[in-house]
């Protein structure tokens, strides 16, 4: 046996020998997720709309764009879904690229396909732009929270961030002079409180405003954990809403700031994962062996940690899709000659009797998109919770 | 536990003491200022103008302003700068027409979900089980202004009943259950969208913690030991899945005050929600601040009960 194990050869023969597991782990859970229907056909819904959104977004831009969701055709509005064009009364320019108005045209007569089509990408990039804005963020403060949450705050860094904090009020009020003395001590005060180590016996008896300075706070987790209290007090759609509204329109700025007010979640993770990781032996090992903090941190504990992460990112994309739609709907979304799924369904709402079609059409479409988000991750958290796997 | 409770409450106020200030500066760092909301509007002079900034100290440095507008807040004198109405007491008014909405969503809420969940659990991949799994997977999924207008559709041509508003506008009914059902079918439809969600969600909760419990080796014991299975599922393992719950209703307090915007204003509900919305609108920073600062305490109020709770029901734990 011993003989055997060493040859990579004879090992592979032995494949099938009971001591060793049959399926690698990627293969079982590939197999377990196969076996989850409604997470392979949301896993399969999500591939299409991928493809739908990006072939889209090369129909629908450019000047000449074969499918134009922006072209007013006044004598066409409100045509059902399927609806022959009346060639008669249209320029040749007019006529929809497939013939006939596939979802039918809305109160200024453009195409409805047309502008769903457009507004798939945009609901494709603020899910996957908020969700990653949020990931890293998350990642990097449940990283910090979980990896080094025992270091001390110390009275000398809450006085610099303190100090450099109103340096930047300051500053954004105009008050440039007094604004640069802050800024000045806040920096001076981060260097004194960087260079010196640990408190004991280099600063006893030292410099008194060093002692001073280094009385402990709390712990960067508690500081950490904290902030978290804190963003979660605030009501999300609200706080959306308000900044939104204050800032201008864009779809950048609602990618950002959906990202900056939902990365709670993934933070928490992060946390918990890593103080079980921090324990394990091949950490110790690699911290044995020399390798840097952020090597650990990146390469060795990471991974292990990006499970629960995975499936809050997931069913995180669903959430912004919904909460775009939701501010487009308002009023406060991509701004007006751009077609998202919401605004299409928030101009459609005044025809709800004569139009249905422009209400069902994209509140449906974001039913799907949304439900096959929420499918796949709830599929990866089984597959991902050893204790939630059916069968073992 | 009277240490806990001090520590809880200093941490929460010290929390909601850095709520206050990030509120305050999220409001007033970001570009454009409500002075210049109208610049077309030729009543907006200059002298206005200055008038307006000095009634609200807007011409105070930022820090002044914060402390004045928390001091005029806990004295009841923050007024609203639409209409220079209390702040407290519009608040007040609204939050009178939400309380109904919350109220009946949040019964509909908690009588479903528990049947829901505890029978998919029971019926685990049973034909039940997986059309609630599927349901509630739509209900979460599906947005909240497009399944409204499906059931306005809906309940408008199959019962030719208005939903929109709190009340008909000149009914003139004068017996009392013609006005009773009017109120009652306007009543249904929001509330009914703002359980769905809840529904949903705490549904799959209850049956997940269900499925944990069964698991158990005392539910195992139960069964072996030849009890009636009714016996085992509601007496032996409901009442140790429940314990979470008892938790859940602090949670449910800020609620009180979200509302859901997007809901109250497609019914043109009169709530904390609408009211949010149009001062979001009218950039009408006191009501804006104030709602965010009494739903912070909302939801500070709430995990401190809902950690009372865990306290009082779960004998396991003592501190």
């Amino acid at each position: 046996m011993m003989e055997q194990t060493k040859t990579p050869l004879a090992w592979n023969q032995d494949l099938d020998a009971p001591s060793s597991p049959r399926e690698s782990r990627f293969r079982e859970s590939y197999r377990l997720f196969m076996a989850n229907r409604l997470a392979v056909s949301g896993f399969v819904i999500f591939l299409i709309f991928f493809c739908v959104a990006l072939v889209g977004l090369f129909l629908t831009s450019g000047t000449e764009p074969i499918f134009d969701p922006a072209m007013v055709r006044l004598q066409e509005k409100l045509r059902p879904p399927l609806s022959a064009p009346n060639v008669e009364a249209l320029t040749p320019g007019e006529i929809p690229a497939l013939g006939i108005y596939l979802l039918g045209t809305d109160d200024l007569g453009r195409d409805v396909f047309s502008r769903m089509l457009q507004g798939a990408w945009v609901s494709l990039t603020v899910g996957f732009v908020a969700v990653g804005i949020s990931v890293l963020i998350g990642i990097f403060m449940g990283g910090i929270a979980g990896y080094f949450g025992e270091k001390q705050v110390r009275s000398g860094h809450t006085l610099a961030v303190l100090f450099t904090g109103a340096g930047f009020v300051l500053m954004g009020m105009g008050m440039w002079a007094s604004s640069f003395i802050f800024l000045a001590a806040g920096g001076g005060l981060f260097l004194v409180s960087a260079v010196h180590g640990p408190p004991g016996e280099r600063n006893s008896g030292k410099a008194p405003f060093r002692a001073l300075l280094s009385v402990p706070v709390m712990t960067v987790d508690t500081l950490i954990m904290r902030i978290v209290d804190i963003m979660l007090c605030f009501p999300s759609f609200f706080l959306i809403l308000t900044v939104v509204a204050i800032l201008p329109a864009s779809m950048y700025n609602i990618m950002i700031i959906i990202g900056l007010t939902s990365w709670m979640g993934a933070a928490r993770f992060v946390r918990a994962e890593f103080l079980s990781l921090r324990e394990q032996d091949f950490v110790t090992a690699a911290k044995a062996l020399g390798v840097g903090k952020f090597r650990i941190i990146f390469r060795h504990m990471m991974p292990n940690a990006l499970g629960p992460v995975l499936v809050s990112a997931t069913i995180g994309i669903a959430s912004a899709i919904l909460t775009e739609a939701g501010l487009s709907f308002l009023g406060f979304g991509v701004p007006p000659p751009h077609a998202t799924w919401g605004n299409i369904l928030s101009d459609g709402k005044r025809f709800i009797f004569d139009a249905p079609w422009l209400t069902f059409i994209p509140g449906i479409a974001i039913l799907i998109v949304v439900l096959s988000f929420n499918l796949f991750g709830e599929g990866l958290r089984d597959i991902l919770n050893p204790k939630l796997r059916e069968r073992s | 536990m009277l240490s806990f409770l001090g520590r809880s409450i200093v941490q929460k106020t010290v929390t909601l003491f850095f709520v206050s200030i990030v509120s305050f500066l999220i409001i007033h760092l970001a570009p454009g200022k409500p002075s210049q909301i109208d610049p077309l509007n030729p009543k907006f002079t200059p002298e206005i103008l200055e008038r307006f900034q000095k009634e609200f100290h807007l011409d105070k440095p930022l820090y002044v302003q914060y402390v004045l507008f928390y001091k005029g807040l806990f004295t009841g004198k923050t007024v609203s700068w639409k209409d220079n109405q209390s702040v407290l007491k519009k608040i007040w008014i609204r939050f009178l027409n939400s309380l109904p909405l919350f109220i009946v969503g949040t019964l509909l809420t908690w009588t479903l979900s528990f049947p829901l969940g505890i029978r998919s659990a029971i019926h685990r991949g049973g034909i039940f089980d997986r059309t609630s799994t599927f349901f509630s997977y739509l209900l979460i999924s599906i947005p909240g202004f497009f399944f409204a207008y499906v059931l306005i559709i809906f309940v408008v041509t199959r019962f030719h009943v208005p939903v929109i508003g709190m009340a008909t506008f000149g009914l003139g009914a004068t017996s009392w259950p013609p006005v009773a059902m009017d109120r009652v079918w306007h009543l249904l439809l929001p509330s009914v969208l703002g359980a769905t969600g809840g529904i949903a969600i705490l549904s799959r909760y209850v049956r997940s913690q269900m499925m944990e419990v069964e698991g158990q080796d005392y539910v195992r014991t139960a069964v072996a030991k030849g009890l009636p299975p009714d016996q085992v599922h509601y007496k032996h393992a409901l009442r140790n899945a429940l314990l979470p719950f008892a938790t859940m209703f602090g949670l449910i307090l800020p609620g009180l005050i979200g509302g859901s915007v997007i809901i109250e204003s497609i019914f043109s509900w009169p709530g904390m929600g609408r009211m949010a919305y149009e001062a979001i609108l009218a950039r009408d920073y006191p009501i804006i601040l104030t709602v965010n600062f009494v739903s912070a305490v909302l939801v500070l109020a709430g995990t401190f009960l809902s950690d009372l709770l865990y306290l009082l029901v779960d004998p396991r734990i003592r501190l």
